[in-house]
């Protein structure tokens, strides 16, 4: 029979997955204090569900199993009292009174934003986040864009997905252990949300408004998580990875982090050829603007233009370094001003000029990305 | 237009339906309003399911294999809407349509034409939504609850249309609930007072208020995006003032009063059911009045437990905590008066009466995870996850569209004079049952694992829950199809039911033959 | 609860079951054409595009929408007159038109609340102030007033040079509308005591009122785009600003219409002492828009 076979392919489904299986079936209890607190909440409230349950329904087939008419059952006629209906909505009203004041100091804690040591500013694109390490006293400031690193092809089922697949990033943000890290979130277009479970935080990243977050990792490691607000085609493509490491050590890496920044900004007042530009054009077009424009230039039809034969390609440079500086207003299309180096900038600008069958020939450099900015 | 004036009540054996399709155009009678709502809402349900069954699909194993991230978005946010706006709620309307006039002994709905307008609007604004899929740059592809600015400067063009189809399926909405606020508070039958009408009529009553406070507050929430988009106005932008959190605000002030205005009814449907095949009288009728009432006031102060992540500050936070945890009590309080219908009674277990109590056992689960959700600092690691997907389909399927199939089922012999097949409805009801739970349950592990919502694609250890989880929705699906051959085959082919075919059901309904005449109660009946 | 379905009561009156009726059905193909040519134009607009039909579309829509309109109320009036409602009946439209307002007040209370949350919240905010007052770090000197002449982005929003002022225009209009609440209210009492005559002045001097109401509206706007900078595209201010009082306006515009229609009517000799809906409903709407602009003036002008 057509249902036995369902049955049969169902079970053999089960048990086949069964063999391989990853059955997590529980929030983690992560790694702060705070998270350590929203479990405990978790537990607490699922336990006074599962108890409420297990007695409502206990009743409910108590009475299917020895109340129908196949057993004879007579019905009585009660229908009223005012003393139970009293007694189960005092119940559950003090139970709930209960979980509220736990939760209400938990909550409280999560907004002391009180006393950081570190801020981090974590701002949302579409689709990668930019992080930014507020410190005045910094010589240069390390500001760093942190993208997803799996590679199209596994996306795409061409290649075997590895154990982080979509869960890994080009670059990792690193946080200190032990230091409370505050958080300044926003965005850069559309609504994003920086979660990492492991921490218990989830904060909406908002264009035009600022959100604060903190914590305190107690445990060095690596913790994935992801966007969590709708933000876009790629929304399922833009993961979160906290590096925690020792304050010495991270001191150590933002001090160099701090050296390559300084290093990157020398970069724009030096020489480049043709071929340099375009070979780090290709870099920066594939992990900035490829996700619209699609790697082969084409666009996608009546949401992004194709700039494979397009007329502001082809064009003027001037015309073609004011979209991207600038951004095309109400549309999907940001201002890279000052999200990109001049350098590359530049070098975007460079590529896009010249490749998928473009040939204007020309090159534009980081002095004249300097120029564009300048004559505004 | 001609002038003749028709009244039907001197003579309506004169009156039967028209033939042909004009019946159905141009009809005033709230038993064809109410078919044509029915069939309207499954038609859709089919479309909103298949739209799930492609979401399904994508996600029965990690890696993209169906559709690309655009369209995936445009599935999740279509299946949303058509859903909630084309299945739930038309079918709420078309049970309204065809129950209260006979349940509260009234000729007809107060205003028959209005009535029409109504449901006509519907079938228009739902082509011009669905036509959105085929138009340039794809259809709404931002949610049910399109959050702004996705749903604004970053939309695309078609989202013209979906904000006017909004629009108008609200005035239907509203133009509905009207009339049934009209119907109730004005046309019952002479004795039947307030505290006798049967809980159905009670919990629409109080459905039609909430529909008349917020649906046009979603239409003002669209009508700025509108504005924002087309026009310049800085609502829902920072950088004129505005701000995209405002949408928020607004949209959920609509918005969570409209998914109670998904479960009110199922309440009052299961209300009705209990009772009948426990052979008892519903327990604590006036509490369970309160208790909706209580319910939709609370209603309008929960709406930010939706925004918990979005940065609201600690009062704010704490007061919608608090508030949507307390409607964990009334909502209580219906369910220990259902179970104490049963306790005692003198139960069989027919189709309605299993629909019904699966109901109250997995609505009970899927309140469970939505208390566990009010809890604020908790939600902050459930928001946006698939446990929240989890809790709002237990509520939704196996709540608001299960209680839709029971009273299908309890009323079908009313409708059309025949009985469905017995057998063929408990297989339904138990694959039905076994589909839903396999399909919905895992998302709660998913969810707490970390599995983010409106994703097409999701790291390696969700694999093996998502498997399941679909493999259930395909069970699920196959499943309403047998629903849509019971159905049918029972108005073509069902053996002839009498006026009352279950022995425990009360109220006026079954006092008139079955299939129930064109026009019932022309003259009240007299309510003792 | 018992009951039979008792067939012998022939006490009570019957209530008017229309027949069917093409009108439901084309109303709501007009309001489809309406809603799906005016979305055509905007798009247009937007994307820039020229010479295209969409308006055609809409004026169809419009057009079948006011012939239905018109043959609709036209068809219940000569339903009146025939005497086919029972006073159940019209006690539903009575509920029918009360809801109808309420739902219109819902409406406006999404905008107000919009200037609530945006003066009392986000605007403190963006400005440095209160729980979120971090924002601003996002736009340096930016400082909130109100009313906004500066936006966070002057850049994308530009704001506006002044606004207009409660005491000018806008009381001037709130006497108007006060007192053609009362002339309505006149009108009323004249139609209920049977003064014909007198119906017709005052209700003519109320759909006066209305039309000059409308006309300083206008000049208000024209002030306003004209010398004002204040725009729909000036920032929150201007938003909020537009849209209350233009949905207000749009609400006086068609109250206008509707007790033109009934003054028509009257002339017509229509309405009896005691039955005259058309007229009362009429007169609701009218009181509630009234009660819309005092809130106006108050929330929006004033404070
Ligand atoms: C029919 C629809 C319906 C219903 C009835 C409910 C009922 C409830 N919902 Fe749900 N909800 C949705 C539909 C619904 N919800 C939808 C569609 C969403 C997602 C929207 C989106 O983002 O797309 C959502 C999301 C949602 C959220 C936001 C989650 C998030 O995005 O982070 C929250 C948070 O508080 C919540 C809470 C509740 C609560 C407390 C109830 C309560 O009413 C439940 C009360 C019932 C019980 C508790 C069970 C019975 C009670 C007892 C047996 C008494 C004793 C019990 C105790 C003391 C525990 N819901
Ligand atoms: C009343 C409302 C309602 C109902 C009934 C359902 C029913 C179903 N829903 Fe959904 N759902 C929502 C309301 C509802 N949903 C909402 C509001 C959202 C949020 C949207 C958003 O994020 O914006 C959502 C989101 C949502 C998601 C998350 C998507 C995402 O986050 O990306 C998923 C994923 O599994 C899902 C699945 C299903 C399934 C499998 C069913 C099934 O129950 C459907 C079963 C019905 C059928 C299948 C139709 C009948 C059968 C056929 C037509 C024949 C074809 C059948 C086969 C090929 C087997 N729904
Ligand atoms: C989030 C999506 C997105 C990203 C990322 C993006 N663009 Fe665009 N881009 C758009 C859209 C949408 C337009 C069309 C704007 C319009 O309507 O005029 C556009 C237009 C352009 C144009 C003008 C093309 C034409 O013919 O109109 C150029 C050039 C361009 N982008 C370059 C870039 C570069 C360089 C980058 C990366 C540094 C980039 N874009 C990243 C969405 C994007
Ligand atoms: Cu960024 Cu989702
Ligand atoms: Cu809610």
């Amino acid at each position: 029979m057509k249902l036995q076979r369902v049955f049969i392919a169902l079970t053999a489904l089960l048990i086949s997955s069964v063999a391989r299986a990853d059955w997590t079936l529980n929030m983690p209890r992560g790694v702060t204090d705070i998270s350590q607190e929203v479990y405990g909440l978790h537990m607490l409230t699922l336990w006074v569900c599962v108890v409420i349950g297990v007695l409502v329904f206990g009743v409910m087939f108590y009475s299917m199993f020895k109340h129908r008419k196949s057993k004879g059952a007579v019905s009585s006629n009660f229908h009223e009292s005012t003393k139970v209906e009293l007694a189960w909505t005092l119940i559950p009203a003090a139970v709930i009174f209960a979980i509220g004041v736990k939760a209400t100091y938990t909550l409280a804690d999560m907004y002391n934003f009180e006393d950081s040591e570190v801020t981090l500013e974590v701002v949302g694109y579409q689709w990668r986040w930019r992080y930014r390490y507020i410190d005045e006293n910094a010589e240069q400031e390390v500001s760093f864009f942190s993208s997803m690193s799996t590679p199209r092809d596994e996306i795409n089922n061409r290649l075997e997905k590895n154990e982080n697949y979509l869960l890994e990033v080009d670059e990792p943000v690193v946080l200190p252990t032990g230091t409370k890290v505050r958080f300044l979130l926003s965005s850069a277009d559309v609504i994003h949300s920086w979660w990492v479970p492991a921490l218990a935080v989830k904060k909406d990243a908002i264009p035009g408004i600022v959100n604060e977050a903190w914590t305190i990792i107690n445990e060095e490691g690596t913790y994935r998580g992801q966007c969590t607000e709708l933000c876009g085609k790629d929304h399922g493509f833009m993961p979160v990875v906290v590096e925690a490491v020792s304050p010495e050590e991270f001191e150590q890496w933002l001090a160099d982090k701090e050296q390559e920044a300084i290093a990157l900004a020398e970069l724009n007042d030096r020489e480049w050829t043709f071929d340099e530009l375009m070979e780090r054009g290709e870099e920066v077009y594939s992990s900035a603007c490829a996700s619209c424009h699609q790697p082969n230039g084409a666009g996608v039809p009546g949401a992004f233009p194709a700039l494979a034969n397009s007329p502001i390609a082809l064009g003027p440079a001037e015309g073609h370094l004011d979209v991207v500086v600038n951004g095309v207003r109400g549309t999907a299309m940001a201002a890279y001003g000052n999200q990109l180096s001049d350098a590359d900038m530049a070098a975007v600008i460079t590529y896009e000029r010249n490749a998928w069958g473009n040939d204007v020939g020309d090159m534009v450099t980081p002095v004249d990305v300097y120029n564009f900015k300048a004559g505004e | 237009m001609t002038t003749a004036t028709h009244d039907h009540d001197h003579d309506h054996e004169h009156h039967g339906p028209a033939k042909g399709l004009t019946r159905w155009l141009y009809t005033t009678n709230h038993k064809d309003i109410g078919t044509m709502y029915l069939w309207f809402s499954f038609a859709m349900f089919l479309l909103g399911g298949t739209f799930a069954m492609v979401i399904r699909a994508e996600l029965f194993q990690p890696g993209l294999q169906l559709v690309q991230p655009e369209f995936f978005n445009q599935m999740t946010t279509m299946h949303g809407l058509i859903m909630v706006f084309g299945a739930v709620m038309p079918a709420f309307v078309g049970l309204a349509n065809w129950m209260i006039p006979m349940m509260v002994g009234a000729p007809d709905m107060a205003l028959p034409r209005m009535n029409n307008l109504s449901f006509w609007i519907l079938p228009f604004a739902f082509a011009m939504l669905t036509s959105t899929l085929f138009m340039e740059g794809g259809g709404p592809n931002f949610g049910w609850t399109f959050y702004a600015p996705l749903s604004t400067t970053y939309a695309p063009p078609s989202v013209t249309f979906f904000i006017f189809a909004v629009h108008i399926m609200g005035a239907s909405s509203i133009m509905g609930a009207i009339n049934i606020v009209a119907t109730i508070l004005n046309m019952r039958a002479p004795g039947m007072t307030l505290m006798k009408m049967p809980l159905f009529v009670w919990t629409w009553l109080i459905t039609a208020y909430l529909l008349i406070a917020v649906m046009p507050v979603l239409a003002g929430v669209v009508t700025m995006m509108l504005m924002d988009i087309h026009f310049g106005t800085a609502f829902f932008n920072a950088a004129g003032g505005g701000s995209p959190v405002l949408f928020q605000h607004i949209f959920w002030f609509f918005g969570h009063p409209e998914v109670y205005i998904m479960i009110l009814p199922a309440f009052g449907i299961v209300s009705a059911i209990i009772p009948a095949f426990a052979r008892k009288r519903l327990f604590g009728y006036s509490s369970m009045v309160y208790a909706t009432a209580s319910i939709a006031f609370l209603s309008f102060i929960v709406w930010a437990h939706h925004m918990f992540t979005v940065g609201i500050p600690f009062l704010g936070e704490a007061f919608f905590m608090w508030a949507t945890m307390l409607i964990a009590v009334p909502t209580g309080v219906k369910v220990f008066n259902w179970v104490t219908t049963m306790f005692r009674g003198s139960m069989t277990f027919e189709t309605p009466m299993l629909f019904a109590i699966c109901f109250v056992v997995l609505f009970t689960i899927g309140g469970f995870s939505g208390l566990m959700l009010a809890v604020a600092p908790a939600d902050f690691q459930y928001h946006d996850t698939y446990f929240v997907v989890a809790h709002f389909h237990y509520v939704l399927v196996p709540g608001a569209v299960f209680s839709i199939m029971a009273g299908v089922y309890y009323w079908l012999p009313k409708w059309s004079g025949k009985m469905y097949n017995e057998t063929l409805g408990k297989v339904h009801f138990w694959l039905s049952f076994i589909g839903v739970n396999v399909l919905f349950f895992p998302q709660h592990f998913l969810g707490l694992a970390g599995m983010p919502r409106r994703i097409p694609d999701y790291a390696l250890q969700f694999a093996d829950f998502n498997m399941v989880s679909s493999i259930g929705g395909f069970l699920f699906g196959a499943s309403q199809l047998l629903f849509l051959y019971i159905v049918v085959h029972t108005i073509v082919a069902g053996k002839p039911a009498p006026a009352k075919p279950w022995e425990g059901a009360e109220g006026l309904e079954w006092t008139v033959d079955s299939p129930a005449p064109y026009h019932t109660f022309s003259t009240p009946p007299k309510i003792d | 609860m018992s009951s039979n379905a008792a067939t012998s009561s022939t006490t009570h009156e019957h209530y008017y079951v229309p027949a069917q009726s093409r009108l439901p059905v084309w109303m709501a193909f007009g309001m489809f054409l309406t809603v799906f040519g005016a979305g055509k134009m905007m798009n247009d607009m937007s994307s820039g595009a020229e010479s295209s039909s969409s308006h055609w579309w809409f004026f169809a829509g419009a057009l079948v929408f006011a012939v239905v309109m018109y043959n609709w109320f036209s068809k219940v009036i000569r339903e009146n007159h025939a005497g086919l409602n029972s006073a159940q009946l019209k006690k539903s439209y009575v509920w029918g038109m009360g809801w109808f307002i309420f739902s219109e007040v819902m409406f406006f209370a999404a905008f107000f609340g919009a200037l609530f949350y945006v003066r009392n919240f986000v605007g403190p905010w963006l400005g440095g102030e209160g729980d979120k007052g971090v924002t601003n770090y996002l736009y340096p000197g930016f400082e909130f007033s109100w009313p906004m002449l500066s936006n966070p982005d002057n850049g994308l929003f530009q704001a506006p040079e002044a606004v207009i002022h409660a005491f000018g225009l806008p009381l001037i209009n709130t006497i108007i509308l006060i007192a053609s609440s009362i002339t309505l209210t006149v009108a009323h009492h004249a139609l209920r005591a049977g003064h014909r005559k007198q119906l017709n002045i005052w209700l003519g001097i109320t759909v006066a009122l209305g039309i000059i109401f409308l006309f300083f509206q206008a000049e208000e706007y024209i002030e306003a785009y004209q010398h004002l900078g204040l725009t729909l595209e000036s920032g929150i201010y201007g938003s909020t600003f537009f849209m209350l009082t233009g949905f207000h306006g749009a609400h006086v515009t068609i109250g206008t219409f509707m007790l033109a229609v009934q003054l028509v009517r009257s002339i017509r000799g229509h309405f009896k002492a005691e039955d005259h809906f058309g007229f009362e409903a009429s007169a609701w709407y009218w009181h509630f828009v009234d009660v819309v602009w005092l809130c106006l003036f108050v929330l929006v002008y004033w404070i």
